[in-house]
């Protein structure tokens, strides 16, 4: 299970998934509209994710 | 998976043909994209006087160093950054910080001018007084001090963070609700040079996505985290948005084609609706209009 920090709405999950490409499929967010990162690392769409992998979606899209 | 061009670790994948770039192979592909964007439709030229609208976010941020670092080639080209100050709480204030941040670094001068000086009311305060939608008040008066505050500084552009997404919304929104003739005043550059009251807006990043932007402004760090107008409602637009979103993540590429396409026909548009634009000038601030008094103007009387 990977901790998953969404920015846009302030929260931490856990969720398994085996890439960051289902991660954000499982989560409905397109994958155009975030970057993920794990360690603060940028990690793009076909990335394999560990168990216990500390990530955080980041929302690019704005409102304003 | 490495970076297409170098073998290094990547920070973005496209969907459109399977690849990815790393850091520096990104910064060089974003570069030239918008180098090519600004060549292409002649955005800037040597002596121009540039105001770049910003607001703090990571559009308008990336714009503004797009220019500078041309700017900082081409020494006959100005620059200031304007920043307008609706007074929205908990939200101007804190973009307003990342805006005077990077200004300060890059040396670049900031003007700010604020709703509530010029007009006597903040955002927050003007939807109390005149009941109205919070996005037509701002879009409206924040235009206006744009115009206004670019003759002021003697610019003869305005630069905005208008990229693929904004006008791709634009282009679907103006077909399904056939407003094609709004279309046609659209475009990477828009305004004609008549006289000094028309200041041509300018849109480096129009064939650049969100999310390149979002992770150039990350990667550079210009913004400082999430944050959202209070006021952002679900709009028509917030709905084609995510619309385009979704069909753009299960067909990549749709965004870009419905603006090259787009591209393809606007020099037909702009023809045929060339004679429709009629010039006036409001009968109370002299800028100018569509009817007798500007939408700005009137406002500003709802206001007293
Ligand atoms: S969301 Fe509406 S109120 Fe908020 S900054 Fe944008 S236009 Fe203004
Ligand atoms: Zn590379
Ligand atoms: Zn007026």
């Amino acid at each position: 299970m990977a901790r998953v920090y969404i920015d846009k709405e302030d929260r931490i999950i856990t969720i398994a998934a085996g890439t960051v490409r289902e991660l954000l499929q499982k989560l409905k967010i397109p994958s155009n509209t975030v970057i993920v990162t794990r360690n603060d690392e940028i990690i793009i769409e076909t990335e394999k994710l560990n168990q216990k992998d500390n990530l955080k979606i980041i929302y690019v899209v704005s409102g304003g | 998976m490495v970076c297409k061009h170098c073998l290094s670790k990547p920070v973005i994948y496209f969907p459109i043909n399977s690849t990815q770039l790393c850091k520096s192979c990104f910064f060089r592909y974003l570069e030239s994209k918008v180098k090519k964007t600004i060549s292409k439709y002649k955005l800037i030229e040597p002596k121009d006087h540039i105001v770049v609208a910003i607001s703090g976010g990571k559009d308008s941020l990336t714009t503004l160093s797009f220019i500078n670092k041309i700017a900082n080639k081409q020494r006959t080209i100005k620059i200031t950054a304007v920043l307008i100050d609706e007074g929205i709480s908990n939200y101007r204030s804190k973009t307003i910080v990342d805006a005077k941040k990077f200004c300060k670094k890059n040396k670049i001068t900031l003007k700010v001018y604020s709703f509530k000086k010029e007009f006597g009311f903040t955002l927050d305060q003007m939807i109390i007084k005149l009941k109205m939608k919070p996005c037509t008040i701002c879009g409206v008066l924040r235009r206006y001090l744009l115009n206004t505050k670019s003759q002021l500084l003697n610019a003869n552009k305005l630069a905005t963070g208008h990229n693929l997404e904004d006008e791709s919304q634009s282009v679907i929104m103006n077909q399904f609700r056939n407003n094609v003739e709004i279309s046609a005043r659209m475009g990477p550059i828009t305004g004609v040079i008549i006289n000094k009251k028309f200041i041509r807006r300018i849109k480096p990043l129009y064939l650049c996505t969100e999310k390149e932007i979002g992770l150039f402004a990350f990667l550079n760090g210009f913004i400082s985290g999430y944050h959202e107008c209070p006021y952002a409602e679900q709009s028509y637009r917030q709905d084609v948005k995510d619309m385009l979103n979704n069909f753009d993540e299960k067909y990549p590429g749709t965004k870009y084609s419905i603006i090259q396409s787009f591209l393809e026909i606007l020099p037909l548009l702009k023809n045929k609706y060339k004679s429709n634009i009629r010039l006036k000038y409001c009968i109370s601030c002299g800028e100018p209009t569509s009817k007798e008094e500007c939408q700005a103007c009137q406002l500003i009387k709802k206001l007293k």
